[in-house]
C-alpha cells in the first residue's frame, strides 16, 4: 500500500511539472521557428486582423455607395426625394414619435454623422448640408456577429448585409451592435402607418428589427437602388462594386478624397461620403 | 378484480370523454374545403398534389434561395416568368387569399404567419400607389 502511494505521488508530481512547463516549451520553439523561417500565409495575415488596416480584401463582389455631398449641396430637395423613394419602395411606415421611427435611409448633421470628426471651424457645406444616412454594409458587420438566430447575415455573393425577417426574434442585440444606428425595431404593428404599399414588396410585423437592404429585390431586376435612382443625373449617389476597378464608384474612389463613418472601430463600411 | 363498479364505468366514461371530437359531429370530418382555382391556367409550379402536401416546404426553400442564397431566379410555369415569392409568384394567379388558402387552413386549424408581413391582394390593393 505504502509504496504504491509513494509511486503514485511520484507521477502525479512528474506530470504537474509537465503540464506548468509545457506551453513554455510551445511558446519558445514556435517563436524559435518563425524567427528562423520565412513568414507563412498564416502569419502573414496576422496584421490586417488586428484592424491595422482600413483596406478590405479585393476578392468578389462587394458593393458600396458614395454620397457626394457637393450635389446635395447644390440641390436641398434631393435627399428628401431619396428618401420618400426608398420609403415607398420598401413599405417604411411613417411614425410622429421619434421614438418609434423607422429608417432605411435618413438624414442628419455633420456632427451626428462623423461623431470623431472635428467641426471646429467648419465650412458652409458642413453646417449646413443635411447627410443622408444609411445602413453601411460593413465587411465586418458587428450587428452579424450579435444575432442569436442569423436572421441577419453577410451575403457572400455581394457583401450586402441582409435580414432574413422570418429567423428575427426582435431581441435587438443588432441594435446595440449597430454604431451607426442603422436599425429600427417595429415597437408595434407598421400597417396602418404605411401611407401607400408597394404591392411586390412585402412590410414587416411588430417585433422585427429592420434596415436597408441595399435594394437586393430591385439589384435582381436589373434596377438600381431606389435612393440612388431618385437622385439619377446628378451623381449625388453612385453605388458599384467596390472591387471592380472598372466600376464608376471605384473610379470615383480613386479620384476624390472621402471619408467614412467611425472607421476607428474595424467595421470597414461600403458607404463612403465625399464632404 | 377488486372495485369493479367503478373502474369500469369510469373507464367508458374516459374513453367516451378522449374520443370526444370523433363522435361529438356524427363521426363526419365536416364538408371538404373547395379552394377556389384560377380561373385561366391549370399548371401550378408543381403537380397539384405535391403543392397540397409540401408548398409549405417549397417556400420555405424560395425563402431561402431568395435571402439566403442570392439565387432569385426565375420560376417559369406555361412560359411565363414568375419571381419567387408569396407576393410575386403564388398571389399572381391564386388572386384571392380568402378564397384560396383559407380555405383549407381553417378546415385544418393551421394559422401561417405569412400575412404578417407578406401583403394579400385584398391588402395591397386597400392603399395602392397612385403615382
Amino acid at each position: 500500500m505504502d509504496k504504491q502511494r509513494r509511486k503514485f505521488l511520484k507521477l502525479a508530481g512528474a506530470s504537474a511539472l509537465a503540464g506548468i512547463g509545457a506551453p513554455a516549451v510551445v511558446k519558445l520553439t514556435a517563436s524559435n521557428a518563425v524567427a528562423s523561417s520565412a513568414p507563412d500565409a498564416g502569419h502573414g495575415a496576422a496584421p490586417a486582423a488586428h484592424g491595422d488596416s482600413h483596406e478590405a480584401a479585393p476578392s468578389g463582389v462587394r458593393l458600396g455607395m458614395v454620397f457626394d455631398m457637393r450635389a446635395f449641396e447644390k440641390d436641398p430637395k434631393l435627399l428628401e426625394g431619396a428618401i420618400t423613394a426608398c420609403n415607398s419602395a420598401h413599405n417604411i411606415p411613417h411614425f410622429e414619435d421619434r421614438k418609434r421611427e423607422i429608417k432605411w435611409i435618413w438624414k442628419a448633421p455633420f456632427e451626428g454623422v462623423f461623431t470623431d470628426h472635428s467641426v471646429y471651424h467648419s465650412g458652409k457645406l458642413v453646417k449646413e448640408t443635411a447627410f443622408p444616412v444609411t445602413c453601411n454594409h460593413c465587411d465586418d458587420p458587428p450587428c452579424v456577429r450579435a444575432c442569436p438566430t442569423q436572421a441577419t447575415f453577410k451575403l457572400e455573393t455581394n457583401g450586402i448585409v441582409a435580414m432574413d425577417y422570418h429567423r428575427c426574434i426582435g431581441c435587438r442585440f443588432c441594435m446595440a451592435a449597430c454604431p451607426y444606428g442603422a436599425r429600427s425595431f417595429n415597437w408595434q404593428d407598421p400597417r396602418p402607418y404605411i401611407k401607400n404599399y408597394n404591392s411586390s414588396f412585402p412590410s414587416r410585423m411588430k417585433g422585427v428589427v429592420e434596415k436597408c437592404n441595399f435594394c437586393g429585390e430591385r439589384l435582381a431586376l436589373g434596377q438600381e437602388p431606389a435612393c440612388v435612382e431618385a437622385c439619377k443625373g446628378t451623381g449625388a449617389v453612385v453605388f458599384g462594386d467596390l472591387n471592380d476597378p472598372k466600376s464608376e464608384i471605384s473610379k470615383l474612389l480613386d479620384k476624390e478624397f472621402t471619408i467614412q463613418r467611425k472607421t476607428n472601430l474595424g467595421t470597414k463600411p461600403s458607404v463612403f461620403y465625399i464632404v | 378484480m377488486y372495485n369493479k363498479g367503478t373502474i369500469i364505468p369510469g373507464l367508458i366514461i374516459f374513453v367516451l370523454f378522449v374520443t370526444f371530437p370523433i363522435w361529438f359531429n356524427g363521426l363526419s370530418a365536416g364538408d371538404l374545403p373547395k379552394p377556389e382555382l384560377p380561373a385561366e391556367g391549370t399548371q401550378c409550379v408543381r403537380p397539384a398534389g405535391e403543392m397540397r402536401e409540401s408548398h409549405m416546404q417549397l417556400l420555405n426553400e424560395w425563402r431561402d434561395n431568395v435571402l439566403r442564397d442570392g439565387n432569385r431566379s426565375y420560376v417559369e410555369v406555361g412560359g411565363k416568368k414568375y419571381r419567387k415569392g408569396l407576393q410575386m409568384a403564388c398571389m399572381e394567379c391564386h388572386t384571392s387569399k380568402e378564397k384560396f388558402c383559407d380555405t383549407c387552413h381553417e378546415y385544418a386549424s393551421v394559422k401561417p404567419y405569412c400575412w404578417d408581413c407578406h401583403l394579400t391582394p385584398t391588402e395591397a390593393a386597400s392603399k395602392k400607389e397612385t403615382h
